[in-house]
């Protein structure tokens, strides 16, 4: 018999507690280094709700349609705007700037999971969009006089925290393909127009008619069509395909992003 | 005149510096080729880490030292060849475990205070150290409440150094540690690197500087273009290689010296010669019967600048 030690590999595993500890603490650093930079934690609550603010309560008393129906409407696909916002912005561009950094690395090198950055990233958003909501929704009921039944409440809160999801799996996208000096313009770019045209802004209705064609392919068109049926209007197509695009978009996003993912491995920095 | 070959050739590669260092070999690097594109940044290199050592990468930009750590910690694969640490692949959650990094990072997230820092990346790590203990050890004592972006640049690296050894690992690799430190931040980290050592860690080390590869490394490697060309410990490399160095003030030409035994080569320092040489003694002894005259002589060892110069011509 040979006398050296064969170091076989043992089975590794690690206990669930502490893979529970490491998504927990991914989370809610994520979440404190986002609220401590004002550029972010501000502009992502502060403008929807300046938006929502002037058009939904301001501005739409000369409206037809009233003014507690357009202050509900707009509660709902301005919700969509913040957290699409929320999302892009903080997943997208977080990523960027950490992979481009070279501080994703460092992370790599360690021994996290790699599900527990995206993780804890998709768990800083989710509680960003909720706040969002909650600006949105104390604006409306306290200034706007919105009333949605119980029903309603929950699921509009639903559809934006999950509805968030999609653009984050977008986001990494962005994330991974490309520069963190360029990834903000990038976002900025693509977050106005895809709102405006997804009828975010103003009633889908109220855009020329190819304009509302080009929308049916636009993901954020879908969501706020979601969001508006929750609140009780009518929703232009049928509520399944909304869900079904955004699932299906989601899915895409996450393929492309693997591809990004993949290629890292054999990229070099600096 | 030496050429690279003949100096780097004066090495016997291969060598088992395990008597040195007197562990078994924990990480390995066997035949490894890695290229990025048409580039090749490493060639079939062979590269043993023992438990306990503290091995020196030293190169210029460019040589290849970082794509070895790259590989090292499973951070690319390689084009051709194996890279095992602890008798597994080094992507393996096992591996990462055991081994801690600093690598040279653009940006950290400034918004997170040096305490959250290494609590989350304690975290990851099955017995991490007390947060005391790395604090101390990082030398953090102070400012661990402070946001990573209010730190001055050595303070910083200090933290990064704090998030390599915080999982207690058993094998370190320091990418480039000191740059951008002044002089005195710098021999504070190297007794830093030093209590680490003294722990029982085995340490990799990519630096420029030649100064301190030989004031912490018990082996220096030393890589050009892709591929090492030379390595041993500090001492040995300097006597392999350029010798000694003699400098006096002599009328001889330097044609007549550089025809002297051992001569390497020769050149003027100001007023004075300059004079490489394998054989001190026997340089000495015919220059100093050609020329009765001379005067303001010293012999001195090749410092490593010379040996780092003479092996990556």
């Amino acid at each position: 018999m040979s006398s050296t030690v064969a170091v076989a590999p043992v089975k590794w595993s690690r206990p669930l507690l502490k893979t529970v500890e490491i998504y927990w603490k991914e989370s809610k650093y994520e979440f404190f280094k986002r609220w401590r930079m004002p550029v972010y934690s501000l502009s992502v609550i502060l403008f929807p709700a300046m938006f929502y603010t002037l058009f939904g309560l301001i501005l739409n008393r000369d409206l037809s349609g009233g003014h507690k129906e357009a202050a509900t409407y707009l509660l709902a696909t301005m919700g969509c705007y913040g957290v699409i916002g929320v999302a892009l912005f903080g997943f997208g561009v977080g990523v960027a700037m950490e992979r481009g950094q070279g501080w994703l690395e460092v992370k790599r090198a360690s021994p996290m999971p790699i599900s527990a950055y995206f993780t804890g990233r998709v768990g800083m958003c989710l509680v960003f969009s909720f706040l969002v909501f909650l600006t949105l929704f104390t604006l409306g009921t306290l200034l706007g006089g919105v009333r949605l039944a119980p029903t309603q409440l929950l699921g509009l809160m639903a559809t934006l925290v999950l509805g968030s999801i999609p653009f984050c799996a977008f986001g990494l996208v962005i994330g991974y393909f490309t520069k963190p000096n360029s990834a903000p313009s990038i976002v900025n770019m693509l977050y106005l127009p895809l709102s405006f045209l997804s009828g975010l802004w103003m009633p889908i209705g109220v855009l020329p008619g190819f304009l509302q064609k080009i929308a049916l392919a636009l993901p954020p068109y879908h969501l706020g069509q979601l969001a508006l049926h929750v609140v009780g209007f009518e929703s232009r197509g049928d509520v399944h395909t909304h869900i079904n695009v955004l699932i299906g978009f989601t899915l895409i996003c996450l393929g492309v992003a693997m591809l990004g993912f993949r290629r890292d491995e054999g990229k070099m920095y600096g | 005149m030496a050429t690279a070959e003949m100096v780097a050739g004066g090495i016997v590669p291969g060598i088992s510096y395990r008597g040195l260092a007197g562990g078994a070999a924990i990480a390995r690097v066997a035949q490894v080729s890695k290229n990025y594109g048409p580039t090749q940044a490493l060639r079939e290199v062979d590269f043993t880490i023992h438990a306990g050592e503290v091995v020196a990468l030293l190169g210029p930009n460019g040589a290849g030292k970082s794509t070895l750590v790259r590989l090292l910690l499973g951070l690319a694969t390689p084009t051709s060849g194996r890279v095992t640490v602890f008798g597994g692949d080094p992507k393996d959650p096992g591996s990462r475990e055991r081994v801690g990094a600093m690598l040279q990072v653009g940006g950290v997230p400034a918004t997170m205070r040096v305490r959250e820092h290494i609590d989350l990346f304690s975290s990851y790590y099955p017995r991490p150290l007390p947060m005391a203990d790395v604090v101390e050890m990082a030398g953090l004592q102070g400012i661990e409440k402070r946001q990573f972006g209010e730190l001055s640049g050595g303070q910083k690296q200090r933290v990064l150094f704090a998030l390599a050894l915080c999982g207690d690992p058993d094998l370190l690799f320091l990418d480039e540690p000191t740059v951008g430190l002044d002089v005195e931040a710098r021999r504070g980290f190297w007794d830093q690197i030093r209590k680490l050592v003294a722990r029982g860690k085995t340490v990799l080390l990519t630096t420029h500087y030649l100064e301190e590869a030989d004031a912490l490394a018990d082996r220096v490697v030393v890589i050009n273009k892709g591929s090492i060309v030379a390595e041993g410990t500090p001492e040995s490399l300097k006597a392999s290689t350029a010798g000694k160095k003699i400098r006096c003030v002599t009328q001889l030409p330097l044609g007549s010296i550089e025809r002297m035994a051992g001569v390497v080569s020769t050149r003027y320092d100001r007023e004075a010669v300059e004079i490489q040489t394998a054989s001190a003694e026997s340089t000495l002894r015919e220059l100093l019967a050609a020329d009765r005259e001379l005067f303001g002589l010293e012999v001195s060892n090749a410092g490593i600048e010379e040996t780092f110069l003479a092996l990556t011509k």
